[in-house]
């Protein structure tokens, strides 16, 4: 980890693109012996892209996230972080768990700060720990509600929380696994754009799971779709060129954006249609 | 608004009124159950079966007016006899709670002990408490180590067990966070397991005070000098013409202490378990 949080980004001169998931297979051993998940999956990321992963439910991607997030292991192939294989989770690859994931017994601050002392215990010494935690609650807008434990937040509040946690410790990688399913859709909305803003002003690297094809297309540079299981691997990649900063309504008035949003509804519902609908 | 106002008002005016009414099912139901009693005792023969009646009268002066009379050796007052069972419970009790906490807490860290101690733990615990206490005096040569022992072996089980579990129920959300976050054993410790476990243990200690309890008046009644469970043997052995009415008193005292034990650490509990679970 130390190696992994210190090396500068330039150690990424050998020309390997900043995230590389490098031919990798998930299969489970199974009483019915062995089950593929994913099969031979290869993708690679720029610093600071912002990919979707869309695809039918139980296709494979929270399994391929944990590959990246390093709570899975591939059972062949790779994944490198900026040309470091990546073995264990760690805080420069932060996840935001689709049900937030915050410790009961601590206010949101505290479940923040326990992030920030433990990664960057230098700044625990100086007091610089709490202004890091401060201004992370103040960016997804919780100042206020900086003191409640996470049983008196609502969900989209707690979602900030987490989000707000994850952003603190500065990772090269965010990565966020159906975040706002479980949301209303005007918190939805909301959340959406202030996950772009801070995108754009971190300059993180986000890879996100979603369910929702139009909040693939308003969010994301790529969108990665993925087909069935078992044994999936992607199936197409949409890469979206509508312009940044990116407004919901202008979006929904550009003619391309229901020539995208028709190719992934063909990719889900025609081409990879569940089984079972 | 003018509905909440005549509310209002009307609280006001009888403020007794919604207490006699929380109070009436506890009028109803204890009244009714004092006079099927009553009844009762007439029926066997208040010699047999002393009526509430009977045990006031009988019983007032000396052991319900002066809880606190003491004509030496064991003749003392019920507040006395309760105080001396009240300290074996808190010595064997205390005991078991700082030996229960810290065994289950290493049974639940450890997979390999926790399962390798499993069927010890499971025998043992089914043992009944007065099983220990031959075995005990042969050990200690002592009657009230012996009792004091005893307490502690009734009350460890529910506390160790209760302990383990906690800990292996860790949600993995929390371990999930922690792993991310790569907080080291103790920070894990002090900051996830205690407070993610406090709601099993109190759990446990809740099962163990009334175990303890119970284990007490019973092995006083074998062997001790003084405590509430020497009082009704003695008052069974006097066989006098109120003894009948001491043991019910006796009785009712067990019941409230056991009773206000129980309140006791289930208020502790809700004060220790900050929001979890
Ligand atoms: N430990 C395991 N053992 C066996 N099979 C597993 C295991 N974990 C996951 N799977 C299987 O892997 C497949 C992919 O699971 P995964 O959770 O990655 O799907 P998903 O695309 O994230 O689905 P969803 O959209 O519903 O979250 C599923 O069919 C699941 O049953
Ligand atoms: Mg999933």
């Amino acid at each position: 980890m130390q190696t992994l949080t210190s090396a500068p980004s330039s150690q990424a001169v050998s020309n390997e693109p900043f995230l590389v998931i490098d031919g990798v297979s998930k299969v489970y051993p199974t009483p019915k012996g062995p089950y593929t998940v994913l099969d031979n999956i290869s993708l690679e990321v720029a610093e600071g892209e912002f990919i979707c992963v869309i695809g039918h439910s139980g296709c494979g991607k929270s399994t391929l996230l944990d590959l990246v997030s390093g709570f899975g292991q591939p059972t062949r192939g790779e994944v490198r972080l900026e040309s470091v294989p990546i073995r264990e989770p760690g805080p420069d690859r932060m996840v935001v768990f689709q049900n937030y994931s915050l410790l009961p017994w601590m206010s949101a601050a505290e479940n923040v700060a326990l992030a920030v002392n433990n990664v960057f215990p230098h700044l625990k010494r100086n007091g610089g720990a709490r202004t890091i935690v401060d201004s992370h609650l103040a960016m997804v807008g919780l100042s206020e509600a900086a003191d409640k434990k996470p049983g008196s937040l609502s969900g989209g509040m707690k979602q900030r929380v987490s989000i707000a946690r994850a952003l603190a410790l500065q990772p090269k990688v965010l990565i966020l696994d159906e975040p706002f399913g479980a949301l209303d859709p005007i918190t939805k909305e909301e959340l959406q754009e202030e996950l772009l803003k801070i995108w754009q002003e971190h300059k993180v690297t986000v890879l996100m799971i979603t369910h929702s094809i139009d909040e693939a297309l308003f969010l994301a540079d790529r969108v990665v779709m993925m087909t069935n299981g078992p044994a999936a691997t992607i199936g197409e990649i949409l890469e979206l060129p509508f312009p940044r900063p990116r407004q919901r309504s202008q979006l929904m008035e550009m003619p391309e954006y229901y020539d995208y949003r028709n190719r992934a509804l063909d990719f889900l519902y025609r081409r990879f249609a569940h089984d079972d609908q | 608004m003018s509905v909440a106002t005549s509310r209002g008002l009307q609280a006001r005016k009888a403020p007794w009124a919604p207490l006699a009414k929380r109070a009436t099912p506890y009028i109803v139901c204890v009244g009714g159950f004092l006079i099927a009693w009553q009844i009762l005792s007439v029926i066997l023969g208040e010699a047999r079966l002393p009526g509430p009646i009977n045990v006031v009268v009988q019983t007032w002066d000396p052991y319900i007016s002066q809880p606190f009379y003491d004509d030496g050796g064991t003749s003392k007052g019920l507040g006395w006899q309760i105080l001396i069972s009240l300290q074996r419970v808190a010595i064997g009790y205390s005991l078991s709670a700082v030996v229960g906490i810290a065994i289950g807490g290493m049974l639940g860290m450890s997979r390999f002990i926790g399962t390798g101690f499993d069927p010890v733990v499971q025998v043992l615990r089914t043992v009944p408490p007065l099983a220990w206490f031959p075995i005990s005096l042969m050990v200690f040569q002592d009657a009230n180590t012996s009792a004091v022992f005893v307490i502690f072996i009734t009350a460890i089980w529910p506390i160790i067990i209760n302990t383990a579990v906690g800990i292996r129920e860790i949600p993995q959300d929390y371990t999930n966070v922690a792993r991310v976050l790569k907080l080291r054993k103790g920070a894990y410790i002090r900051e996830i397991v205690i407070p993610a476990t406090v709601p099993y243990v109190f759990t446990g200690l809740r099962i163990a005070v009334g175990l303890a309890w119970l284990a007490i008046v019973a092995a006083e009644m074998l062997k001790a000098d003084g405590g509430i469970g020497y009082f009704i043997w003695d008052a069974y052995n006097a066989g006098g013409d109120s003894s009948s009415s001491q043991i019910v008193l006796a009785i009712i005292y067990v019941g409230i202490v056991g009773l206000l034990l129980d309140r006791l650490v289930a208020f502790a509990g809700r004060k220790f378990s900050k929001g979890a679970a």
